[in-house]
């Protein structure tokens, strides 16, 4: 056996979870890495507000990175091989193989008892929007234009549209603003934004930048270099309304229309998906149905915190640390969980019976609802319940089931969490 | 004169109020309102009065394994200042290596408020 | 102005018909400049077209079209053996809805059958649905022509051009041509700041082929483009038909074809549209919705999700409805080679072989290159190695240790492979069609930045000059401090 714990990707959730697992007693533990440094997408992240919650401060990304880098640098249980891709995970019985390539080891064929699936997400492009209109350059993902202006130094434009109210987006339009450019608006396909409040308030209405709902960019002008987009407002089916059509003149149109987990690899591996997630459907150790085989972060399900990703990372290294030492118990009882009435989807999709420390159910509803309950029930029988001020399909929700309630359910219980009217 | 009212939206909590602050004439607060708790009715003043924000962005360096490094304000920083803290930041450029806490502009544009590198460069 | 270089033959224009005819001619021991307004080949129709390889049933009995088709068809195995460009002939079925289609298709083999194209038979609903069980199951027959395939028609372009170069002919990028002198030596060509003079010149320039015979006094022809807008899906809706399946030609058009791609891709479309315009290539949403209605009339189930791109194809149509090829009615040593609609892109290697006879004849038989090598060698590709292969040329050259694109795993040697052949890339497109970098699900959002990087450092320029395709489309406007 080359490692005992191979994890794949050294963004946040990779190293979240390496350190637990070390934590927890695993001694060879590698980190493969596909960039030249570890941090992940939090290395272009370059404003404030991510640890609030984990370190109780503001912290910029590199900063709340930088904080896990130096612990795996010092861990001497913990092997990093940077610019490394992994092109393959062979599982096996009792031990998987990792099949990966770069410029110092050529490729490598890597034996471990567990794996880590830490490969976080990417963003939607335009082709899977559709867009109508020429092919000119100055069309752009939020996240690509971030990693050009705040790690390369370069502008990718000067007048700026932005679709899509997600999170990066939104922090871009400031980033853009900041450095000059002059950033027309905010398009919004949904009656409602996306991203976090905070983020509409401090990168779009500090800076008067409009933020249009139920509006969208139905075509792109401009042969070689962009020159402007048609923006129409839509109705309630998402379709453009005719008659409201304007032209915008811009040269950058920058997309944040939504993430994808990136789980080629988890597809090839065999591991079952969650449609909704796009992810795997793993158990509350963030465990996948391959033995051995667990997953965390942005390629399990999409957040909008880190501090959420390490948590649940930890899960997973912990997890992956139990199942080094004791093998997956002989007798395993999984509880599924399901969302229904406005809660899209829960993470984990089910829960080991025999748990032992509170479980928590990570939610994300469909609309905004004001004033509501949420909770979790088995058939009749109400678990928790919470009131919430405001549920939106941009923030991630929880609710915590204690050990001792799923004991006492009957057996075929399902876990349903939901919103109640 | 007429009193004036300036719209916000809360961002003490995930419930986003839409906020509404009265003015006077002078500028003085008369009243909040749209607020379901107490800390819609100090955001409210605080925006009104003295708003501030932290403030991030890059600086330039040399001899770096890359061009730029990014930076932010150590405590939050007038929310007005911004833009001129983001003009000086043009003119600055720093020697790598470079390390998170490493001072860029001390006391920026007189907020007496530090920029402060937060990531880690090493030289090339 | 600078001084004037003199050649042979100048060929105008750098698509796959462009191409293949410089191939040819490069055969001989000619001067041969070929002359491209765009900042790569490949740039007109032949990067978007429907990638099929017609077995030429289609095409009216002893016209031109009908005869290069068919010819074409023939010739296509032997130039992408030679040029290393995917080919698969996975055959081709018309499909009809009504038992009044079944009396079209049978006048399509007869049709066929005098073209000279070969094994074309009618497949009774059994046979149909057992060869494509994803159907639409009322389909009452189908023609079945086994030589149809598919192609990949901006690799056979780009392959054919590094041939050319390799074997003499000289490629000039940017290079517009905008007027045509007539001189007692032939022709002087000039794009307003640098002449060319040639003995014959070659007008394949796709769309605009009627603006550049104008050049000469030439006004026997005029091309309208025809739009064609087409959605490329994600290899997850791969499978879903092994042939390439066209709807009977009715009275209300052509219909949508459904087809994979060589590289496991399915393509649905076109639409049709005859505009004015030489450089719309908007697509449409009209257009990109009548395609999704219409391919559901051949596959019933089939759901468009997964939409990798959608682009639009100008297709040069010309007012005689037949490939125009050979010397113009206003210069003997001026050559058209125009109206190269589908069957174009099959027909291109026939229609090599015709000019280069035809340019042959009018030089005087110039004699033959005793080392003209027809081969391309097959680029290095990482994704289809076998492991030991990988270990193999990992360890040969570190650069194809590093990938740059993850989806469709293409390493930096790869990249810097496409950037130093004969005929490179020069700009991010340039090397996605070469690499398949940026072609993936991503569509270059993580491996974009990293292609810029090695295009800026490879060919010298400045960050802010890189170009998406070249003129214009820079990705970046300046540095942000």
């Amino acid at each position: 056996m080359d490692y005992e714990l191979i994890v794949i990707g050294g963004g946040p959730a990779g190293m979240a979870a390496a350190l637990e697992a070390s934590k927890n007693g695993v001694k060879q533990i590698l980190i493969l890495e596909r960039a030249e440094t570890l941090g992940g997408i939090l290395v272009q992240c370059i404003h404030t507000g991510f640890g609030l919650h984990y370190f109780g401060e503001e912290l910029s990304g590199p900063e709340y990175a930088g904080r896990f880098v130096v612990q795996v640098e010092e861990n001497p249980d913990i092997t990093v091989k940077p610019d490394t891709m992994v092109l393959d995970i062979v599982p096996g019985e009792g031990s998987h193989t990792v099949i990966a390539v770069n410029k110092a080891d050529g490729l490598l064929e890597l034996s471990c008892k567990a794996v880590v699936l830490a490969m976080g997400c990417r963003e939607r492009p335009r082709g899977a929007l559709n867009i109508a209109g020429s092919r000119p350059s100055g069309i752009l993902s939020a996240g690509t234009a971030q990693k050009y202006v705040n790690l390369d130094g370069y502008m990718p434009g000067k007048e700026v549209v932005i679709l899509g109210s997600g999170d990066i987006g939104l922090i871009m339009a400031r980033r853009m603003t900041l450095e000059g450019a002059k950033v027309k608006m905010c398009c919004e396909l949904m009656p409602y934004s996306s991203g976090l409040t905070r983020n509409i308030v401090q990168c779009l209405d500090d800076f008067g930048i409009p933020l249009k709902l139920s509006c969208t960019v139905i075509g792109v002008h401009g042969r070689e270099r962009l020159e402007g987009v048609t923006i129409a407002n839509v109705d309630e089916n998402r379709r453009p309304i005719p008659g409201t059509e304007e032209y915008v003149p811009c040269d950058l149109l920058l997309l944040s229309v939504g993430l994808i987990p990136e789980n080629e690899l988890s597809r090839a591996a065999g591991v079952s998906m969650d449609r909704v997630t796009n992810g795997p459907v793993v158990g509350q150790d963030r465990e996948t149905d391959i033995p051995g085989i667990f997953a965390c972060g942005n390629v399990l399900h999409v957040h909008d915190l880190v501090d959420f990703v390490t948590l649940e990372s930890q899960q997973a290294g912990k997890g992956a640390a139990a199942y080094i030492q004791k093998g997956t118990p002989a007798e395993r009882t999984f509880i599924p969980t399901k969302g229904v009435n406005g809660v899209r989807y829960v993470v984990p999709q089910k829960v080991d019976k025999s748990a032992v420390e509170p479980v928590k159910l990570y939610f994300r509803v469909g609309e905004v609802h004001k004033n509501a309950q949420v909770r979790v029930r088995c058939g009749e029988t109400e678990l928790v319940k919470k009131r919430r001020p405001r549920l939106a399909p941009g923030e991630m929700e929880d609710l915590i089931v204690k050990p001792e309630q799923l004991a006492s359910l009957p057996p075929n219980a399902v876990l349903t969490v939901e919103i109640v009217k | 004169m007429p009193n004036t009212v300036r719209e916000m939206i809360c961002i003490a909590c995930p419930l986003g109020c839409g906020l509404k602050a009265e003015l006077s004439e002078s500028g003085e607060i008369l009243s909040v309102t749209g607020n379901s708790c107490k800390r819609g009715d100090s955001y409210a003043r605080t925006e009104i009065t003295n708003p501030t924000r932290s403030f991030t962005s890059t600086v330039k360096l040399t001899g770096g394994t890359r061009p730029v490094v990014s930076v932010k304000s150590k405590a939050p920083v007038p929310k007005g200042k911004m833009a001129d803290i983001a003009e000086v930041l043009k003119s600055v450029t720093l020697p790598a290596p470079v390390q998170i806490g490493d001072i860029a502009l001390p006391d920026a544009v007189g907020t007496g408020v530090d920029i402060v590198v937060t990531d880690r460069v090493s030289a090339a | 102005m600078s001084e004037q270089k003199k050649y042979d033959v100048a060929v105008i224009g750098a698509g796959v018909v462009g191409a293949l005819i410089a191939r040819e001619l490069s055969r001989s021991h000619i001067r041969i400049v070929w002359l491209e307004r765009c900042n790569d080949v490949a740039q007109g129709t032949t990067k978007a077209n429907s990638a099929i390889v017609h077995a030429g049933f289609d095409a009216k009995p002893h016209s031109v079209k009908a005869r290069m088709n068919v010819d074409g068809n023939r010739l296509m195995g032997q130039v992408c053996e030679e040029l290393h460009v995917p080919f698969h002939r996975n055959g081709s079925l018309v499909v009809a809805f009504t038992e009044e289609e079944v009396g079209t298709l049978k006048s399509l083999i007869a049709r066929g059958q005098e073209n000279g194209v070969p094994d074309l038979r009618l497949l009774s609903k059994e046979e149909l649905h057992a060869m494509e069980p994803n159907l639409n199951a009322d389909a009452p027959a189908a023609l079945y022509a086994p030589t149809g395939g598919i192609v990949s028609p901006y690799e056979l372009c780009i392959a054919a051009a590094e041939n050319a170069v390799t074997n003499g002919a000289e490629l000039r990028r940017n290079y517009e041509v905008k007027t045509i002198d007539t001189t007692e030596e032939g022709f002087l060509l000039s794009n307003g700041a640098e002449q060319i003079a040639a003995s014959l010149v070659i007008n394949a320039a796709g769309v605009y082929a009627d603006k550049v015979a104008r050049m000469i006094g030439d006004e026997t022809f005029t091309i309208k483009p025809r739009r064609g807008e087409y959605l490329l899906l994600d290899m997850s809706m791969g499978g879903v038909v092994d042939k390439t399946i066209f709807q009977c030609p009715s009275p209300m058009g052509k219909g949508v074809l459904i087809t994979p791609t060589v590289h496991g891709n399915v393509l649905i479309g076109p639409s049709a549209e005859d505009i004015e315009d030489k450089e719309d290539l908007d697509t449409t949403d009209a257009g990109l919705r009548s395609i999704q209605t219409a391919v559901k009339k051949s596959v019933p189930g089939f759901a468009i999700r997964d939409v990798i791109t959608s682009f639009t194809g100008l297709r040069a149509h010309d007012d005689k409805d037949d490939f125009i090829i050979g010397a113009s009615e206003a210069n003997p040593r001026f050559v058209n080679v125009a109206g190269i609609e589908s069957p174009g892109l099959t027909a291109a290697p026939a229609i090599a072989k015709y000019v280069a006879r035809l340019v042959s004849a009018i030089l005087d038989d110039p004699p033959k290159k005793a080392d003209w090598n027809p081969i391309r060698p097959e680029p290095l590709r990482l994704r289809e190695m076998t492991p030991a292969q990988r270990k193999a040329l990992i360890a040969q050259n570190a650069a194809y240790g590093r990938i740059i694109c993850r989806c469709e795993t293409v390493s930096e040697g790869e990249i810097l492979d496409a950037i130093h052949a004969p005929a490179g890339a020069r700009d991010i497109d340039g090397v996605k069609r070469r690499t398949r970098a940026g072609m993936g699900r991503c569509q270059g959002g993580f491996c974009g930045t990293k292609v810029l990087e090695i295009l800026s450092r490879e060919l010298g320029l400045d960050p802010t000059q890189v170009t998406k395709f070249g003129g214009e489309s820079r990705v970046l406007v300046g540095k942000t401090k």
